[in-house]
């Protein structure tokens, strides 16, 4: 009986993190203003936050929830904020590129979708993670054994992107000097 | 297990925040009116005197005054961002007092992530005031937020990485381990300049003089909370003081020991008073810097965060690590 309580209560919280997310990643897209874009935006990736969670690790939930929602948002929000002024309403969006994208979503959902389908997912009930199989040593450790290379490569993309950063800094500040 | 679950732990938690949302208005009620007396005894006036003893009630009939004002909302600002900021900015620093360690028996909730917990979710703050001064709808108002995010960006960095060093020498992230090996010395003397830098760092994170170019009142009115009036404003002016609070316990547990006393003596004092002893302490410190010291100009405040502090703070990491793996 009791546990049954509980299930209710974790089964409603895992579908309103649902709902939160879904609607984060719907107002990150359809509304013309450009922040209400990102405040979605940190919604949706607050929810994944929670997904996390729900699967039993909270390292990696507020990991998300430093790495995404406080620094990509703020450097969108950064970006934005040097960009068109807010108070001039923006211009409707252009058929052709709005198309694209959709092309492009749809292409990357049908992948991921088929993936998902074509797993034979296991069920865990066999063997129950604990919270000490997600802590931070063994997260550490699998980063720099198994997923070396991946960890290195993410690194790699990082370092393209301050060099990037630093070049187009210099050139602008360059001209215009 | 699901009895207890159901039973204590999350009676535990919500009895926790009951007591953590009252135990906030209070601390806000206490600093707003310790700041006041603070900065009238530095300039050689005695602050509040009228209202009880020594003034010590005028923050009360403030706070009622203010719960009495009207909420005016300007014609064209954003109505829903605009009553959503004030929400968002108080919720990160009620879930940081979840970890506090008051005292070895008095943690709502000891996670072996605490110390990622708080400042995970200090982030928000950053948002929430962005999303109060964009929605205001005023230029004064959005060069605060402007100004609170360019802000918040650089001093994070260093913020981050004087915990980081800390945590390595603990090897946990967890509030009352890092408490429990502080017993007989505090890792401000083994680890001065990471407390130095995360008491600068936190100061500009939390706003406050001399880094509080987001409402810098001589030039932006008052910053991201411009429009704001009655409880909207209230809810930002509490949020600052739980920050305070919030910000001086963390550096209470990570470099002054926390609980614990004077060099393994507690003379007889229950940890939870040197806990709140030691932070109000570090309260007043910073109270006394803002009425000390000018405040920055813009320039000032972002090259000293890149080229000073986070220079600094990467050293010091360096240092630690390599230290750590020697001994």
């Amino acid at each position: 009986m009791e546990t049954s309580g509980l299930n209710t209560i974790l089964q409603f919280a895992f579908w309103v993190t649902v709902a939160l997310t879904v609607a984060g990643a719907a107002i990150a897209v359809f509304p013309r203003n450009i922040l209400y874009n990102v405040l979605g935006l940190a919604l949706a990736l607050t929810g994944i936050a929670g997904f996390y969670l729900f699967l039993g690790s909270l390292f990696v939930a507020l990991m998300q929830l430093l790495i995404y929602v406080g620094a990509i948002c703020i450097a969108i929000v950064f970006a934005i904020m040097l960009s068109r002024p807010l108070h001039i309403s923006a211009p409707p969006r252009p058929p052709v590129k709005m198309w694209l994208s959709i092309l492009a979503s749809a292409v990357f959902f049908v992948g991921v979708v088929s993936v998902a389908l074509k797993t034979k997912w296991q069920c865990a009930a066999g063997h129950v993670y604990k919270a000490s199989q997600w802590s931070v040593e063994n997260i550490g450790n699998a980063l720099l054994t198994r997923y070396e290379l991946v960890f290195e490569v993410i690194s790699l993309v990082l370092l393209v992107a301050i060099i990037g950063a630093v070049i187009t800094a210099g050139y602008s500040r360059r001209i215009s000097s | 297990m699901s009895e207890g679950l159901l039973g204590s732990e999350l009676f535990r938690l919500i009895l926790g925040l009951v007591i953590v949302i009252a135990f906030s208005q209070l601390n806000a009620l206490f600093l707003v009116w310790l700041e006041r007396k603070v900065s009238g005894h530095i300039q050689l006036r005695p602050g509040p005197m009228e209202v009880g003893p020594h003034g010590l009630l005028q923050t009360i009939a403030d706070g009622v005054k203010l719960i009495g004002k009207e909420l005016i909302l300007p014609l064209k600002a954003d109505k829903k961002l605009f009553f959503l900021a004030p929400v968002l900015v108080f919720t990160p620093v009620l879930v940081g007092f979840l970890v506090l360690p008051f005292s070895p028996g008095l943690i709502i909730h000891d996670m072996n992530v605490g110390v990622l917990l708080v400042f995970a979710f200090s982030t928000i703050t950053v948002l929430a005031i962005l999303t109060g001064g964009w929605a205001s709808n005023n230029k004064y108002a959005l060069l605060g937020a402007v100004r609170s995010v360019a802000q918040n960006v650089a001093y994070e960095i260093p913020l981050l990485l004087a915990v980081l060093s800390v945590v390595l020498m603990v090897h946990s992230l967890s509030f009352s381990h890092i408490v429990e090996s502080q017993k007989t010395v505090w890792f401000i003397f083994l680890q001065p300049l990471a407390g130095l830098i995360y008491l600068i760092a936190a100061t500009a994170e939390t706003n406050r003089a001399p880094f509080d170019i987001p409402e810098a009142e001589s030039e932006l009115v008052a910053g991201f909370h411009t429009e704001y009036s009655g409880m909207g404003f209230g809810l930002f002016f509490l949020a600052e003081y739980t920050n305070m609070f919030l910000v001086c316990a963390v550096a209470t547990s990570l470099f002054f020991g926390g609980w614990n006393g004077l060099f393994g003596f507690s003379f007889g004092i229950p940890g939870v008073f040197w806990f709140l002893l030691k932070t109000y302490l570090l309260i007043f410190v910073i109270m006394w810097v803002r009425w000390t010291f000018p405040r920055v100009r813009f320039d000032q405040l972002m090259n000293f965060s890149w080229k000073v502090l986070i220079p600094l703070s990467i050293v010091n990491l360096l240092i630690t690590a390599v230290v750590v793996k020697i001994i």
